[in-house]
């Protein structure tokens, strides 16, 4: 039975509808589900296939955009309960932070949201923050990764500003740094120095397990 | 192709500026032809270059010479890197609001993150390009993620067409926030594209 509903919460998320799918996911666990499993089969999973599909050119930007804002609903349904449960973890910590100057956060709140699905503890400094709140977070909270965002083309050369600010405070070599967002590129990546790099969230959550040496879906 | 007389330019410009080019275009009376790439494409930015490159390698057939009119416009250097294998230059600047409305755009930016930028072409096309083109229309629980940081809606007005300033007032109704009308006229475009165009040719 409970198969049957996360099966059908996957299916809701895959059809796009809002309200069915959180009307499934709050269903779910209120009635006792696993939250690990819910999240895992019914969202996470799914989430791999909309990001399938986009590479494919099977779906198209507000498809994915509606997908990821569903993911965020039925997320803020199961998280609670996966953290009560005492969740999966992996002992790693994620910054994330869109960076100074942009308001964009649609994208990085998606790739926060799988990151905790992947057993990651995420703490989400919001948007428009200033690389000095980052390196003081990094300080703070010593975490694996710090995940940097950006939508504009005005702010991706903030991201190097982050990079240069942890140099400079000497944390540079404690933690790796992400970097995403639509005008950011491997190159982009490569060329400040980031560790890392993903075009999307299932990618984003895959570069992230590679980094702390966590193989599980690196080849999924 | 082969013994047809190439033409001897052509400008190849994002949709989202063509009725700017056309305008510059026949004011200075260049001998020109205009092409266009759809403006839609800023909704998935990583499809820019390759279509422009795929342009480009079609024009050159036809013509002496080729002119891009486009901004970085999210593709991360993606562009100026097909742009230099093409040997072919573009107007400077990161997108189209900088190049209408000038440093006070990016000033703007700087100052209020939150300031969401108007065109004209944006304002003829909200519809095709925002309601349906990000889904809005077909998912209304989109309009929070993708507008609650709106804080300002900035209209780079190029006509003054009254028509156009309502409709660019229903849009900044619809975001919530406060309309300012700039009258940007064609801004840094006209000299760029001049300096690009007009530029002597180099000596063989």
């Amino acid at each position: 039975m409970v198969d049957e509903e996360i099966a059908d919460l996957a299916q809701a998320l895959l059809a796009l509808d809002e309200q069915r799918a959180v009307a499934v996911a709050r269903a779910l666990i209120d009635g006792g589900a696993d939250p690990q499993a819910v999240l895992q089969r019914g969202l996470a999973d799914t989430m791999l296939e909309v990001g399938r599909r986009w590479n494919a050119g099977e779906l198209f930007l507000p498809e994915v955009v509606a997908a990821a804002e569903i993911f965020r609903l039925c997320n803020e349904i199961v998280e609670p309960a996966l953290i009560a449960a005492g969740g999966r973890t992996l002992g790693h910590r994620v910054v994330m932070a869109t960076v100074k100057g942009d308001l964009h956060d649609l994208g990085k709140n998606m790739v926060g949201a799988m990151m905790k699905t992947a057993g990651f503890e995420v703490h989400d400094l919001g948007k428009d923050v200033p690389a000095e709140r980052i390196v003081e977070a990094v300080r703070e909270l010593e975490p694996s990764i710090v995940g940097l965002s950006s939508l504009l083309t005005t702010t991706v050369p903030e991201q190097r500003a982050v990079l240069a600010a942890l140099e400079e405070a000497g944390l540079r070599r404690s933690v790796k740094v992400m970097v995403g967002g639509a005008p950011v590129t491997e190159e982009w990546a490569r060329q400040i120095g980031a560790d890392g790099f993903a075009p999307n969230a299932p990618e984003a959550v895959r570069a992230a397990l590679a980094l702390v040496g966590d193989e599980r879906l690196a080849g999924a | 192709m082969d013994g047809e007389k190439r033409r001897p330019l052509a400008i190849l410009a994002c949709g989202a500026l063509a009725r700017e080019v056309r305008e510059i275009a026949w004011a200075r009376g260049w001998d020109v032809d205009l092409h266009t790439a759809p403006a839609l494409h800023h909704l998935s930015p990583k499809r820019i270059a390759p279509d422009v490159d795929r342009r480009l390698r079609e024009l050159e057939q036809r013509y002496e010479r080729v002119v891009v009119v486009y901004g970085d416009c999210g593709t991360g250097g993606a562009l100026d890197a097909v742009l230099e294998a093409h040997g072919v230059e573009r107007t400077p600047g990161p997108h189209c609001y900088e190049m209408l409305g000038g440093r006070a755009a990016l000033d703007a930016l700087r100052e209020r993150p939150g300031t969401f930028f108007l065109t004209d072409w944006l304002v003829r096309n909200w519809d095709r390009a925002v309601v349906e083109g990000l889904g809005v229309g077909r998912f209304p629980f989109l309009r929070g993620p993708y507008f609650d940081h709106v804080t300002h809606v900035r209209y780079l007005r190029h006509e003054r067409d009254p028509a156009l300033t309502e409709r660019a007032r229903a849009i900044a109704e619809f975001l919530g926030c406060p309309l300012e009308v700039v009258d940007a006229g064609l801004g840094e475009l006209e000299g760029r594209l001049t300096d690009l165009v007009e530029r002597p040719a180099p000596a063989p």
